[in-house]
């Protein structure tokens, strides 16, 4: 719907923001989404959004990627399964796909991924931040507020704020 | 000499894997292996539990199913496919695991999986951390006025719910309405510039479904259809899943 909205001019995200910081960005391809479902497809538009984003320039994919990318871990009821310590350890494969990109952020278009993804970057020293496409979304349309920066690292939790005053 | 050899032959009793088979379109190929490993060597549960994915399946062929239907690998398996993505043969070793899953006893069952399941069915919501009805539409108006006062650009974004005829019918996670409602604004904002013209639903507006991790498939099908029957009594075309 994104990628829809942005290409319909609906949606008019300008990267901007990110034109000197060059923050590097990479992009979790949900099992759910792209392998069982919608394919690639959906896989070229999530990045097209990415893209549209934070630049593409400062968009770096993992590897493998799209339908042939590993899965977190986060779903299947892993996160609630109990088995903590396997689920770490199949989802270092994930924190090493997300090291080698040496992105400090991960997008994650899923909220079981989110959840996975941010668990294994604190089993990993906080490697890198986890972060819904919906925030970045806002902040590249200029909206988004002082409280919906939860998933921020410190080096955006200040740029761009929309209405600063309302900081809770 | 060697470890005591598996025999196989003799009368064929009907194994977990045959069961599976014929639940499955071509019988999910699962007699198709030629353990060529592609799915073990591209899946990060392999090695856990000493099992993997072309184990698994070798263990349903010799008809072990003891020792594969009491593996707890089953829920260090996500399902995640990538093993069928991969496989030459496009045996569906995930239906295995599932199935495998569906025939352990409920109180067996991870306990976190079952509880969120068992509360999700508490409530027509569907939510697997016990939201209510009331809870959920008043935490939507709450945040929603918050906003419309603190953002008087979006002082006319609206967060319906309820409203009949909206094109689509938006789900939520439990997460955001019960620990971080903050995090439900930025799609709502999205929504509100694209023009779309949606509602959420008191009913049927969890996007989990635990139901279908612990493999019940009776209460999985409940909860879906409790979900599909929110999108229509509200007319809405399109049932749109959050990220």
């Amino acid at each position: 719907m994104y990628a829809q909205w942005i290409r319909e001019g609906k949606l008019k995200p300008s990267s901007d923001w990110n034109k000197e910081r060059k923050i590097k960005f990479t992009l979790q391809d949900p099992c759910q989404l792209v392998r069982k479902t919608l394919g690639d497809p959906v896989a070229e538009d999530m990045r097209y959004v990415v893209k549209a984003v934070v630049g593409e320039e400062n968009f770096v994919d993992m590897t493998p990627n799209r339908s042939n990318n590993f899965c977190c871990g986060g779903g299947g009821g892993y996160l609630q399964s109990g088995f903590t310590e396997q689920r770490r350890a199949y989802g270092q494969t994930k924190a090493n796909q997300i090291l080698a990109t040496k992105a400090p952020y991960c997008i994650t278009p899923c909220h079981n991924c989110h959840a996975q993804v941010h668990d294994m970057s604190e089993v990993n020293d906080h490697a890198w931040e986890t972060v819904h496409l919906w925030t970045l979304l806002n902040l590249s349309l200029g909206i988004l507020g002082p409280n919906e920066r939860t998933y921020l690292g410190e080096d955006l939790k200040d740029v761009d704020v929309f209405h600063p005053e309302s900081e809770m | 000499m060697g470890d005591t050899a598996i025999k196989i032959g003799g009368a064929r009793k009907s194994v977990f894997k045959d069961k599976v088979m014929k639940l499955l379109p071509e019988g999910g190929n699962l007699n198709a292996c030629l353990t060529c490993g592609a799915c073990a060597s591209g899946c990060p549960a392999t090695g856990l539990d000493g099992m993997d994915p072309r184990k698994f399946l070798r263990m349903a062929a010799l008809g072990m199913d003891e020792e594969i239907l009491s593996s707890n690998w089953v829920w260090m398996c996500s399902m995640c496919t990538r093993c069928m993505y991969v496989c030459p043969m496009q045996i569906n070793i995930p239906q295995l695991v599932f199935n495998a899953r569906a025939t352990w006893a409920k109180e067996d069952k991870p306990k976190g999986i079952i509880g969120s399941c068992d509360m999700a069915l508490r409530n027509d919501t569907c939510s697997a951390m016990g939201a209510t009805e009331e809870d959920f539409e008043f935490v939507i108006g709450d945040v929603l006025e918050e906003y419309q006062e603190a953002q008087p650009e979006f002082a006319d974004m609206k967060a319906d719910v309820n409203r009949k005829g909206a094109y689509y019918f938006l789900n939520q996670n439990s997460r955001e309405p019960v620990t971080e409602p903050d995090e439900m604004v930025p799609l709502w904002k999205i929504m509100h510039l694209a023009g779309a013209d949606w509602t959420y639903g008191t009913k049927g507006w969890a996007a989990e479904n635990y139901c279908l991790f612990s493999a019940d498939n009776e209460n999985w099908e409940k909860i879906v259809r409790t979900k599909v029957k929110a999108v229509e009594d509200l007319g809405c075309k399109v049932w749109l899943n959050t990220e």
